[in-house]
C-alpha cells in the first residue's frame, strides 16, 4: 500500500462513529467484545490479551450535536466530557461493550460514574492510575490494579487474560509503538514530508482497528513517506503541548501548519504512545506493565512525576525535536493542562524557549483569530 | 402572609468556641518558624492529620487559608495576581487565591504564617490537589510527598489498596522523622486516634440531632463552625472537648424545641460548598423562607462520620488508610454521593435538595445536572440548582440566585398549601 492509500483508508475510518468500528470488527469476531478507553492512557494490552478490540474513546468532535449532555454537565465543563456522554445518548457507541475511565481529572472521574448510571447495559470500569512516582510500592500496586481490570473482564464475559496472551500482546504493542516512534522521528527529520494532520489521522485510525492492522499501516507509511518529494519552506519548528485529552479539530491543526509552523512533536493521541521505550519482554507481564507505567511513561499533565520539574519533560521534547518554540494548546476548561501551563511556561522562559497559548474546543469551527495570532507569532520569530 | 422568619442568635457558644480554637491554631502556625516547629501542608479531604500530629509536625491547610481570604472578602486581588502570573480564569479559584498569597511570599490571610516545611499531598479525590501541591512545593521550595490514595471504585477497598496506602504512610512517617528529628511513637498515634474518634463521635451525634424537628442548628451554614475542629484539630484533646460541648448545647436546644430560625418551614439537604465571599448573603436568602439545612454533603469532605466509621487506635495505620480511601465524600464517586444524599433526604426528612454548583470545583460540580435529573425525575425530590463559586466573587450574581431561590420556595410553599387542603 502507498502512503496515500493508507491515509485514505485511515481518513475513512476516523470519519465513522466508534460504535461502527466496533460493530464491523465484531461481525468478523462474533464472540468478541470491544472495549474503549477514555483518554489518556489505559492498558490496551490487557484488552487485547482478552481477545477483545481495544478502542480509544475520544469524544464526538464535530460529529455530534449536544441535545442531552448539556443538561447533565455545566457550561464550565470541557467539550469532550459532554460529547462523550452525548455519543451514548444518541446510540453512536452501540457495539462498544465496555468503557475504561481513569483518574486523569475530576471531570473524567465523574463522567465515569455518570456513564454507568445512564447506560447500565455496558461495562464501565474505573482504573486508578497512581500519582506517586517514587514509592517502591507503586509498581506492584499498578500490577495489582491491572490484574483487577483483567478479572473484571473475566467476570463480565468469561474472557480470561492469560500471562502468555498478555506477553504476546505486550510484544504486539511494542512493535506498534516502535513504528509510531519511527513515524515521529521521520517527521522530526523531514516535517515537510508528513503533515501533522496526516500523522494525527493515521494515529487516530490506529485506535479504531486491531493493532495488527495498525502495524501494517505504520510499516507502509514508514516505507513510502521517505520517498515523497516535498520542498522544505521557511517555517517555525514547534512542539504542541496540552492537547492530550480532548482532541483539537483538524481545521486548527491545518491552520497551525498553514500559518507557518512545522509541528515536530506533540502530545496528541498520547495514550497509544504512552511508553517511551519497549515494555520489558521477560518476567510476569502484569508486573512488567506496572513497572513500565512508573519508569517508562511519557511526561503528561495527567500523571504526577515527582522526580523532575514539570517543565523538564517538555524541554527534553523541544531539544530532541530541535524545535524553535512551543504552542500550548489546552482544551478550554482543561484544568490539568491549564495548571501545568504556568510551571511549563516558567521553565521555558528560564530556558529561553518562546511559546504561545492557543485554547481550543473540539467543536471550534472558525479559526481566523487563531490564524492571526499564530502568523504574528511565526513572523516575529522568523524575521526577528 | 405568614409571619417573617427571624434568625435566632443561638450559635454563639459553638461559634465562639470554634473561633477561639482555630485562632489559637493559626497563632501557633504564626510562631512555628521562630520556635523551630516544622509544619506540614495537608488537604482537608480525607486527611491524615493525626499522623502529622503524632510526628510532631504542625498541620497547615491551604484550603483553610483560601476560604478565610474569601470570607474576609480579600480573595479577588489574590486571584487576579495569580491570573497575571498565567493561571487561567478556568482554574480553581481556591488555588489561585493561595497562589496570590504565595506570590507575595507568604501564607495566611489575616496573620502571616510561614511556608510549610513539608508539603504532603493527600491525593484524596480531587486531581486539582495534585497540581495545587506541585505548585506550592515549587513556590515554597519544600519537600513534596505525594500520598496516592486509590479512588473508591469498588464496594470495599481491596487488600492491595490498603497495603499500598499503608506502605506510603510508613514512608511518610520516615520522612516526617527526618524533618522533625523525633522518633515516631505508635502509642502516641494511638492516643491521638482515640481523641479523633471522640471528636468524630461528637460530630456524628450533632448531625444526628438534626433529625429532630426543628433541627438544633443548620447543618450547612453552621456546620462550617464545626468543620474547623473536626478537620484541623482532629486528634487533639481540645478538638474532642469542643464536640462534647457542642453536643451538650445542641441537646439542650433540642430539649427546648429551638432551631436556628424562629420557625423551621422547610428542611433541606444542601450539596456543594458555599459561596464564601457572600456567605452571609447566601444564608439570608434561605433563612427568610424558613429553610434550614438538616444535612449537607460539604460538611463531609473531611470524613463521613455519620455512618459509624471511627478511627481505630488498635489498627492505627489501617484505619487511617480506610478513612482516606472510603470514609470521606471526595474519594467516592458522584453516584455514591447520590446514595448519600438520598439517605439524608429520607432519614433527615428533608423537603428538598439544594445543589450549589460551583465553577472552581469540578470534583463537586461536574455532572450535577445528572444528579438533579436523578433526584427530580427518578425520586421525585424537589431540587433547586444555583451556580456561583466558592472563592471568586465574580461568579456570584445575587439577584439571579435570589430569583431562583424565591421561585423555588414559593413553589414548595404552594405545594404545601395544596397538600394541606
Amino acid at each position: 500500500m502507498t502512503a496515500d492509500q493508507v491515509l485514505a483508508e485511515c481518513r475513512e475510518l476516523v470519519a465513522q462513529p466508534i460504535g461502527a468500528a466496533a460493530e464491523r470488527w465484531k461481525a468478523q469476531h462474533p464472540d468478541g467484545r470491544a472495549v474503549a478507553s477514555y483518554p489518556v492512557w489505559a492498558p490496551v494490552e490487557i484488552i487485547h490479551a482478552a481477545g477483545m478490540l481495544p478502542l480509544a474513546f475520544l469524544g464526538g468532535g464535530t460529529s455530534v450535536e449536544l441535545t442531552h449532555a448539556d443538561a447533565r454537565f455545566q457550561s464550565f465543563v470541557c467539550s469532550i466530557a459532554k460529547s462523550s456522554l452525548e455519543l451514548g445518548f444518541q446510540g453512536l457507541c452501540k457495539g462498544v461493550d465496555g468503557f475504561v475511565f481513569s483518574n486523569i481529572c475530576d471531570v473524567a472521574r465523574n463522567l465515569s460514574s455518570i456513564y454507568q448510571r445512564n447506560f447500565g447495559d455496558v461495562l464501565v470500569e474505573y482504573l486508578h492510575l497512581p500519582q506517586n512516582s517514587t514509592s517502591p510500592a507503586v509498581a506492584a500496586y499498578m500490577a495489582a490494579e491491572l490484574k483487577r481490570l483483567a478479572a473484571r473482564f473475566e467476570d463480565a464475559w468469561g474472557l480470561r487474560v492469560t500471562p502468555t496472551a498478555l506477553a504476546k500482546s505486550i510484544e504486539t504493542f511494542n512493535t506498534l509503538r516502535t513504528g509510531i516512534r519511527a513515524l515521529y522521528a521521520l517527521r522530526i527529520a523531514e516535517p515537510q514530508k508528513l503533515s501533522t494532520v496526516e500523522l494525527y489521522t493515521a494515529l487516530r485510525a490506529l485506535t479504531m482497528a486491531p493493532p495488527e492492522d495498525g502495524i501494517a499501516w505504520v510499516n507502509a507509511l514508514l516505507e513510502d513517506i521517505p520517498r515523497r518529494s516535498a520542498r522544505q519552506r521557511d517555517g517555525l519548528r514547534v512542539v504542541i503541548e496540552g492537547a492530550f485529552c480532548e482532541q483539537p479539530p483538524l481545521g486548527l491543526l491545518e491552520v497551525l501548519e498553514e500559518a507557518g509552523c512545522y509541528v515536530v512533536e506533540d502530545d496528541l493521541m498520547l495514550g497509544w504512545r504512552w511508553f517511551t521505550s519497549d515494555v520489558a519482554t521477560d518476567g510476569d507481564p502484569f508486573a512488567r506493565l506496572g513497572a513500565a507505567y512508573v519508569d517508562q511513561a511519557v511526561p503528561s499533565s495527567t500523571r504526577h512525576e515527582g522526580r523532575e520539574h514539570r517543565s523538564t519533560g517538555l524541554l527534553e521534547k523541544v531539544r530532541r525535536a530541535r524545535a524553535d518554540a512551543v504552542i500550548f494548546m489546552p482544551a478550554k476548561f482543561c484544568e490539568p493542562a491549564l495548571f501545568d501551563y504556568v510551571l511549563m511556561k516558567q521553565g521555558l522562559e528560564k530556558a529561553g524557549v518562546p511559546h504561545l497559548l492557543v485554547e481550543f474546543e473540539e467543536k471550534m469551527w472558525t479559526f481566523e483569530r487563531t490564524r492571526n495570532e499564530i502568523e504574528t507569532f511565526v513572523e516575529s520569530m522568523l524575521f526577528d | 402572609m405568614a409571619t417573617a422568619v427571624t434568625e435566632r442568635q443561638y450559635q454563639g457558644q459553638v461559634h465562639e468556641h470554634s473561633r477561639r480554637l482555630m485562632s489559637a491554631w493559626m497563632d501557633e502556625l504564626g510562631r512555628a518558624e521562630a520556635e523551630g516547629v516544622p509544619t506540614g501542608a495537608l488537604m482537608i479531604s480525607g486527611n491524615c492529620v493525626e499522623l502529622l500530629r503524632a510526628c510532631h509536625i504542625l498541620p497547615m491547610f491551604p484550603e483553610v487559608t483560601a476560604l478565610q481570604a474569601a470570607i474576609r472578602k480579600k480573595s479577588l486581588p489574590l486571584i487576579l495576581k495569580a491570573e497575571q502570573a498565567g493561571y487561567s480564569s478556568d482554574n480553581c479559584a481556591y488555588v489561585k487565591a493561595d497562589i496570590g498569597l504565595f506570590l507575595d511570599g507568604g501564607m495566611g490571610p489575616g496573620k502571616p504564617i510561614p511556608f510549610p516545611t513539608i508539603t504532603v499531598c493527600n491525593y484524596v479525590g480531587c486531581n486539582v490537589y495534585v497540581k495545587w501541591f506541585e505548585h506550592l512545593a515549587d513556590l515554597s521550595g519544600s519537600k513534596l510527598f505525594m500520598l496516592d490514595v486509590p479512588f473508591c471504585r469498588t464496594a470495599q477497598p481491596s487488600a492491595a489498596d490498603i497495603q499500598y496506602v499503608v506502605a506510603q504512610l510508613k514512608e511518610l512517617i520516615a520522612l516526617c522523622e527526618s524533618v522533625s528529628g523525633k522518633k515516631f511513637d505508635i502509642d502516641e498515634l494511638r492516643e491521638i486516634l482515640a481523641y479523633a474518634a471522640r471528636a468524630e463521635e461528637g460530630y456524628a451525634r450533632s448531625k444526628e440531632l438534626c433529625k429532630r424537628h426543628p433541627a438544633p442548628f443548620d447543618a450547612y451554614f453552621d456546620a462550617i463552625n464545626m468543620m474547623g475542629p473536626i478537620n484541623v484539630l482532629r486528634g487533639m484533646r481540645e478538638g474532642a472537648e469542643f464536640f462534647d460541648a457542642a453536643v451538650a448545647e445542641f441537646e439542650s436546644l433540642v430539649a427546648q424545641g429551638h432551631g436556628p430560625l424562629s420557625e423551621e418551614r422547610f428542611r433541606t439537604v444542601v450539596e456543594g460548598p458555599p459561596p464564601y465571599p457572600f456567605y452571609r448573603n447566601f444564608r439570608n436568602l434561605f433563612a427568610k423562607w424558613g429553610a434550614v439545612a438538616v444535612q449537607s454533603t460539604y460538611s463531609t469532605v473531611g470524613g463521613i462520620w455519620e455512618w459509624g466509621f471511627r478511627h481505630d487506635p488498635r489498627r492505627p495505620l489501617e484505619s487511617i488508610a480506610e478513612q482516606m480511601m472510603t470514609e470521606n465524600l471526595t474519594n467516592r464517586s458522584i453516584v455514591a454521593r447520590y446514595a448519600q444524599i438520598k439517605r439524608y433526604v429520607e432519614e433527615w426528612e428533608a423537603d428538598a435538595l439544594i445543589i450549589h454548583s460551583i465553577k472552581s470545583c469540578r470534583l463537586f460540580s461536574a455532572g450535577q445536572g445528572d444528579m438533579r435529573d436523578y433526584f427530580t425525575r427518578e425520586l421525585g425530590v424537589p431540587t433547586l440548582m444555583v451556580e456561583s463559586d466558592l472563592e471568586d466573587p465574580r461568579y456570584y450574581a445575587e439577584a439571579q440566585i435570589k430569583n431562583r431561590i424565591d421561585a423555588f420556595f414559593e413553589s414548595l410553599e404552594h405545594k404545601k398549601v395544596v397538600a394541606g387542603r
